[in-house]
């Protein structure tokens, strides 16, 4: 019998960068394929070629033995592929019922026939281990049901092969469990299963089967059971990399306390604060974890001066903040480096020197008479902060957007602590970057926490925050847990607290 | 067939895309011509001479351009900032009000003070016309397309109010029209005998002086942060309502500019047909001098060209006059594809 799904020497390349080159591979039923890599591995290109939403340049697709219709995603989806992206594709004002609906009715009937539809979705749920109530709207639902929800809208497609990007980014442990159990289930009844991720651990316990992929090439294929994490970890990478260690430090004074913050919701993401006691001393770095979404960003907006919090103090250095702006917590000895590092932290169409210096408006040192700019005292500005955090770049010249990820970071990390700031607020400060980067970039959070500034680091890595931090505080929908020092941490209680466990009695 | 990013630009690739532009624009306007009933070469012929042949020709086509350049800058400015002010026109008769309002006897100056004190008023009231709008914008998020758009209207009924009404000029034997600069308010003329005056050099200078200001200091640094991304702007510590406004007063203090100068230095009083839409052709400049000031001026002077040759070749060979209006508008849309060219490139397959 044909596998499932047959990749035959798929090659896709955008301008001088190849971002799949000769990738093959098959998945059978009843079977949970891994494919593994960092990002900018290829990995999420390659399924966008395998669902139809790019064309290959070269290469075949066949499900079940014949070959899909190229770019099309209905062909996709006709052939019974679903894929579940990493950012949900759900109605937020319809109920789960109506979501599953979308795509499937004639629009030339006037009414929706829901009887059959509901049947088959309770079905389905109870099946695979998905329950959820049909008749709940989507706005209701917290992120691990609205991933069932989307599952369950392949299912209803007569899906054979179940694609998830990243499914664990957003969950709690205990939601990653839930997931995985499902994924048995449907796997146990016959359906293929390709799960894309770079976490290891969760790989190693769900899947059958792992591909690894490394700068668009397929490093290898190994069964699960053989593998082993340092084998997978050294495919992953190339090389050995080894991230830096946390050594204990002296702490000094409270740097910057925050004293029942509360804050306002300024759009529907947002999630406001609620009465938030904080203090991190000089040389210190305190981790903030939590699920996405439940006021991270709002913390950092207000510890950074991007937002004005309806109620409560900001004190920076024993100071008490009367000018809410980013400019005047700058001075204050504040950097922030946000979560968007495209959108909100360069200029992509400004070279990279003029991203360098882009902080340094104030600066006397590079301005000249009449408000002119020193264009060769920046560019050598510019140069220092660059050597010095390792960015590489081609012509500092050129347009900053051309810079990878991880050079971006460096950049942009590399300027604010080139002003020798008191207080570091960093969100995802190294989400999505490659190990050399991340490495580098811990490494220069330990110096600056070395140096006797406080650190607030926000991440979704756990591993991260058990690596880095001194003490812990977890937030939950837009509240704080009191900080707990970092040594013998539980991750299932962390996990129960990300949930919620605990936050009810405040 | 699909479009990809170039990674390297190479230096002559944009003066390609203008020159393939003019040529394109060319070969539409000659069938045009002969639709129109002519021989396109006689047609681009008279073209040439009506805006070149004499010496009146010349200036004819410099005095055109003046105004063109100033609401040139106000688009280039405001949409360097991603601030679209589409409303060029009515703040080029708020400069025009202005100057009406100070240099017809209500204060008189020596020459030397006069003229610039006229240009300031002009430049002032040009950008408080569009200051509101800057605000609505960046506290309430109103959209300043439709709020500059609209503004025009009301700022010309006003006109037309006050050149119907209360500023009606006793000896214009009943036309609609202000009454006359004062003699020490006039700008003198740079060619004796025409209607080129100083505005032209003034206009010149200006947009140098902007294209130094943009280039060079630290507002025009932060102004090319803001206009690219805002959001990068705030978190880097740049005060971008602080400098969208000043961006908005400068670009509104140059459409008042056109209409001041356009009032003391061409007209010498303020009528209601002192602009035929100025301000909206100044949205053309700015895009084909791809909003560099330098770029204005010589989109100003062409399109100048177009037009006042047009008239010429109507004359000469009868075809129509809105011929030059579809040059212009054909020559703004295939330097725009042009300039997409020359940032991305087809590739014909798959």
């Amino acid at each position: 019998m044909a596998p499932l799904l047959e990749v035959l020497k798929i090659r896709k390349s955008f301008g001088s960068l190849v971002a799949n080159r000769d990738i093959s591979f098959n998945v059978d039923s009843g079977e949970v394929l891994a494919i593994l890599g960092e990002n900018g591995a290829g990995k999420t290109t390659l399924m966008n070629i395998i669902f139809g939403h790019y064309l290959a340049d070269e290469g075949v697709v066949k499900c079940a033995g014949r070959e899909l219709r190229r770019g099309d995603p209905r062909a996709a989806i006709e052939a019974g592929i679903g894929m579940v992206h990493q950012h949900f594709t759900l109605a937020d004002n319809l109920t789960v019922l109506e979501n599953t609906l979308i795509g499937t009715q004639s629009l030339w009937k006037p009414m929706l026939s829901t009887a059959e539809a509901r049947q088959k979705l309770v079905a389905l749920a109870v099946q695979f281990g998905l329950e959820m109530n049909p008749d709940a709207y989507v706005h209701q639902m917290s992120v691990g049901e609205k991933q069932r929800l989307e599952i369950l809208k392949t299912l209803i497609n007569d899906c054979r092969l179940l694609i998830l990007d990243e499914p664990t980014a957003s969950l709690t442990p205990q939601e990653s469990d839930g997931l995985f159990g499902s994924i048995r289930k449907m796997v146990s009844s016959g359906l293929g299963v390709i799960i894309i991720s770079h976490k290891l651990n969760e790989i190693m316990r769900i899947s059958d089967r792992i591909i690894v992929l490394r700068a668009g090439e397929t490093v290898g294929t190994v069964r699960t059971a053989d593998a082993s994490k340092r084998q997978l970890g050294e495919m992953i990478v190339g090389q050995k990399i080894t991230r830096p260690e946390r050594r204990s430090s002296r702490m000094f004074h409270p740097k910057i306390k925050l004293e029942n913050i509360c804050t306002r919701k300024t759009n529907l993401q947002a999630t406001s604060l609620k009465n938030i006691d904080l203090t991190v001393r000089g040389g210190e770095i305190m981790g903030v974890v939590g699920v996405a979404g439940n006021g991270q960003r709002s913390l950092a907006e207000v510890m950074s001066g991007h937002s004005k919090p309806t109620s409560g103090n900001v004190t920076i250095k024993g100071i008490r903040a009367f000018e809410h702006t980013p400019m005047s917590f700058m001075e204050a000895g504040v950097a922030y480096i946000p979560e968007d590092r495209n959108n909100d932290g360069i200029v992509g169409d400004m070279s990279v020197w003029e991203n360098a210096v882009l902080t340094e408006t104030q600066n006397a040192h590079l301005i000249g008479k009449m408000a002119m700019v020193k264009t060769s005292q920046c560019r050598s500005s510019a140069e220092k902060i660059c050597s010095a955090n390792d960015v590489r770049f081609q012509s500092i010249n050129q347009p900053a957007r051309l810079l990878s990820g991880g050079n971006i970071q460096k950049l942009l990390i590399g300027r604010w602590f080139a002003r020798s700031p008191e207080i570091i607020v960093a969100c995802q400060p190294s989400r999505g970057l490659d190990e050399g980067a991340i490495s580098a970039i811990h490494r220069s959070l330990l110096a600056a926490r070395g140096g006797g500034a406080a650190v607030i680091l926000i991440s979704e890595d756990l591993d991260e925050i058990l690596a880095l931090s001194d003490s812990i505080i977890v937030m939950y929908d837009g509240y704080a847990s009191e900080p707990f020092e970092n040594r013998n941490v539980d991750i299932a209680s962390l996990g129960m607290m990300m949930a919620g466990d605990g936050f009810n009695a405040v | 067939m699909r479009f990809e990013a170039r990674e390297t630009i190479p230096h002559w690739l944009p003066w390609m895309a203008v020159a393939g532009a003019g040529i394109g624009t060319l070969c539409f306007a000659a069938i045009l011509i002969a639709a129109a009933g002519a021989s396109p070469l006689v047609g681009f012929r008279e073209l040439l001479i009506g805006a070149f042949g004499s010496r009146n020709a010349i200036t004819e086509t410099g005095a055109t351009a003046t105004p063109l350049i100033f609401t040139g800058l106000a688009a280039a400015i405001a949409f360097r900032a991603k601030f679209w002010n589409i409303g060029a026109e009515g703040q080029l008769y708020a400069g025009a009000l202005a100057v009406t309002y100070f240099g017809t006897g209500l204060i008189e100056l020596p020459p030397f003070l006069m003229i610039p004190f006229l240009l300031i008023v002009a430049c002032v009231a040009g950008g408080l016309t569009l200051l509101p709008m800057v605000l609505l914008r960046q506290f309430m998020r109103v959209d300043e397309v439709v709020t500059t758009l609209l503004t025009n209207f009301v700022i010309i009924l006003l006109v037309s109010y006050l050149l119907e009404g209360p500023w009606k000029d006793p000896y214009s034997l009943g036309w609609p029209q202000g009454a006359a600069i004062i003699d020490a308010g006039a700008l003198p003329q740079l060619v004796p005998r025409s209607r080129l005056h100083l505005g032209f050099a003034i206009a010149v200078v200006s947009a140098i002086i902007i294209w130094l200001v943009q280039s060079r200091t630290v507002f025009g640094f932060a102004g090319k942060a803001v206009g690219l991304n805002q959001s990068a702007a705030r978190h880097a510590g740049i005060p971008v309502t602080k400098t969208i406004i000043c961006i908005g007063l400068l670009s509104g203090g140059m459409a008042g500019l056109a209409g001041a100068t356009e009032t003391i230095g061409l007209k010498g009083y303020l009528t209601l047909d002192l602009s035929p839409g100025f301000g909206y052709t100044g949205i053309a400049v700015a895009m084909l001098g791809n909003l560099h000031p330098i770029g204005v001026i010589f989109a100003a002077i062409f399109i100048a060209i177009i037009y006042v040759g047009a008239d010429a070749m109507s004359r000469a060979i009868d075809v129509p006059t809105y011929l030059a209006d579809v040059i212009v508008a054909t020559t703004v849309l295939a330097v725009l594809i042009g300039l997409v060219l020359v940032r991305y490139r087809v590739v014909m397959r798959g």
